[in-house]
């Protein structure tokens, strides 16, 4: 398998909030390989964002990075505590694009300008090469008469559109990872289906590697080479599109999997998760999902799961997998994602 | 009012409704559309924003003002000018749950008050008793503890708060509830909770629901009827297994091939249609509404129609 382009270890994010410590990330752990697309699903105030901000410095003012490392290009971002220092890795290296696609542009410049100051900043292109280079990038990315849009507003643009200008901005200086931060939610399915394919072209023809946050397990099984699950600041689950989705071990992922109405069987109701997520602001003992899980061992209220390796791809932090725990049945929907891929390998 | 002996408790014909901007003509939301709800259904409404779906919903319970076509509820007509009596029943009969809970309750008030306020509107209780235990019933009907009536809403979570909403919606003992995407803004493993709460009301107390949505998945899960809905007009309308084994319409099909899947396998063997408006030459032939299956309802021109036809008959002969 390709070395990690990236590689957080043990990261601990903290915030403070009138005068109280939440800690948003609870030493997660994560590795992105060259050339994939790594999803990371969860609920909103599981910590995706804010894990994933933290690779490109951008934390609110009253977040830090406590703990932990993150290696890329031989840097440890970890320790960046200058802006200066962030200028040679964000947007340059590391790219990001926003959910919603309304706020993200200025509305009184013209979309061509706005890409071409991303160009002459990296590039150090002026003049007609720069904007022959946007005409460029507008056509990659899609965008008809790249040479008339050039000189248009945001308004003038759908939807769709404008998320297609916001990632023209974000590969304009050619980074080495682009995070997607829900892309799509505000948009129309037949729009996300298209952007979705987009994002996979760029993802060859530029050779990306992109990590991609939504709560949208149906995206996921779309775009997603490895999934990693995250709930309360951690990476729960991580592996493979199809070993997380056929062979899911954490009680969260399968809880997840099969409250989808998807899975469901009309007319039943549907598998629920009781209660509520934690108070970040508090510890958390043992597995942050034991108070909402109806089956959690003893343990889990106790001691934090360690990693198990289920294959060297697949591993999650579940007592289930210590060889003492007792054998717990998936629910329903669970086993039959199972037995349907079983029949398709057969 | 019946129809095929069931009872038709929204007919809603013909609907019309425009919005006057600035400029001299109109802009038309929802052009010519017709469908009934049985009583006891739950009846889908699919389309994308700004396709014309919450509006359709705004006009059956009066927000929006209709421009042509009647809407009819138990057989009477409730659109337009009605006499105050039929206003009120209208008000108690039909009642809504939005999107957002966390737009649509006050901040200021508490529970007990959002809760009640459709009561004390109608002054539909006896006495401040009453009222009390109506709010009680109405909360614990929806899972919340009666305690919780004397908070804020601030102190609740996104799905306790959707809860309340519906409790809002209960207290009224409405026959008809129009549900405008009351899952889209709550969390996954938060949804199947509403869903759930959804469907045991309906079994209780014989609830129809009009269920507006964008999201495919969770409409064929929880709907008995969908109409297709985009720029304003109803393009297609079946039983829900129906419409999603047999989609006629270029724009169902398109619609049908986005939604993603939560299966690696199938979503990588799925081709994503491009819905192109275009396709449709209307020029000679005009657009009728055609009953091509029982239940199964499109609208198309002749030749559409007939290739309708041709794939349904080909269709027949899949393994």
């Amino acid at each position: 398998m390709a070395l990690p382009i990236l590689s957080a270890r043990d990261v601990v994010v903290k915030f403070s909030l009138r005068g109280r410590v939440l800690t948003a990330i609870r030493q997660a752990s994560l590795d992105l390989h060259e050339g994939e697309t790594l999803a990371i699903v969860g609920e909103s105030g599981s910590g995706k964002s804010v894990f994933t901000k933290s690779f490109i410095g951008m934390l609110d003012a009253n977040g830090w990075v406590d703990s932990g490392e993150i290696i890329f290009e031989g840097q440890d971002l970890a320790q960046f505590k200058r802006e200066k220092q962030w200028l040679s890795i964000r947007g340059k290296r590391i790219a990001m694009v926003f959910q919603d696609p309304m706020t993200a542009l200025n509305p009184l410049r013209t979309i061509g300008l706005q890409i071409q100051e991303v160009v002459e900043l990296h590039h150090g292109l002026r003049g007609r090469a720069a904007k022959e280079r946007v005409v460029e990038i507008l056509a990659d990315v899609g965008i008809g008469d790249p040479k008339i849009r050039y000189g248009q507003y945001p308004h003038e643009f759908s939807g769709g559109m404008r998320q297609r200008v916001v990632i023209a901005i974000a590969i304009a200086c050619n980074p080495r990872i682009l995070i997607f931060d829900e892309p799509t939610t505000a948009l129309d399915v037949t729009i996300q289906a298209q952007i979705l394919q987009l994002i996979r072209e760029l993802q060859r023809r530029y050779e990306l590697s992109v990590i991609y946050i939504t709560h949208d397990l149906g995206v996921v099984a779309n775009v997603a080479d490895r999934v990693a699950v995250m709930y309360a600041g951690d990476i729960i689950e991580c592996g493979s599109a199809e070993e997380v989705f056929y062979n899911a071990q954490h009680p969260y992922t399968w809880a997840l999997l099969s409250s989808l109405p998807q899975l469901g069987i009309k007319g039943a109701p549907l598998y629920s998760i009781s209660g509520a997520p934690p108070n970040l602001f508090k510890d958390i003992k043992g597995d942050a999902f034991a108070p909402r899980n109806p089956q959690a061992l003893k343990i889990d209220f106790l001691e934090r799961p360690p990693f198990f390796q289920v294959t060297p791809t697949h591993y999650a932090r579940t007592w289930l997998l210590d060889p003492r725990a007792p054998k717990v049945e998936p629910p329903a929907p669970i086993r039959a994602m199972r037995a349907k891929y079983e029949g398709h390998l057969a | 009012m019946s129809r095929d002996g069931r009872e038709v408790l929204v007919d809603v014909k013909n609907l019309r409704v425009e919005f006057r901007v600035k400029a001299k003509e109109p802009f038309v939301a929802v052009k010519d559309v017709s469908f009934h709800v049985f009583k006891g259904e739950t009846f889908g409404l699919v389309g994308e924003s700004g396709s014309g779906k919450t509006t359709i919903g705004r006009a059956i319970i009066r927000i929006n003002e209709t421009a042509g076509g009647e809407i009819l509820f138990k057989g009477r007509r409730i659109d337009g000018n009605i006499s105050k009596e039929l206003d009120r029943e209208v008000t108690q009969k039909i009642q809504m749950i939005f999107q957002d809970p966390m737009a649509s309750l006050n901040e200021r008030a508490k529970v007990d008050y959002i809760v009640s306020e459709g009561l004390y509107n109608t002054r539909n209780y006896r006495d401040e008793r009453d009222r009390q235990a109506k709010v009680e019933k109405a909360l614990e009907d929806v899972g919340l503890l009666p305690e919780f009536a004397s908070r804020f809403p601030h102190e609740f979570s996104g799905g306790q708060r959707q809860r309340i909403g519906v409790a809002r919606a209960l207290i009224m003992e409405p026959e008809f509830i129009i549900a405008d995407e009351p899952i889209s803004a709550l969390d996954v493993s938060i949804r199947a909770q509403v869903l759930n709460l959804l469907s045991k009301l309906q079994k209780g107390m014989g609830l129809t629901y009009l269920f507006i949505a964008h999201d495919l998945s969770v409409v064929r899960f929880i709907t008995d009827r969908v109409a297709v809905i985009t720029k304003g007009e109803i393009v297609e309308l079946a039983e829900t297994e129906e419409l999603f084994t047999n989609p006629l319409h270029p724009y169902t099909r398109s619609l049908l091939s986005a939604v993603p899947i939560p299966d690696p396998i199938e979503e990588s063997k799925k081709e994503v249609l491009i819905y192109d408006p275009s396709v449709h030459d209307y020029s000679v032939h005009k657009p009728r509404w055609v009953e091509i299956k029982e239940g199964h309802f499109v609208l198309g021109n002749d030749p559409e129609i007939s290739a309708y036809r041709e794939m349904l008959g080909w269709r027949r002969f899949r393994a």
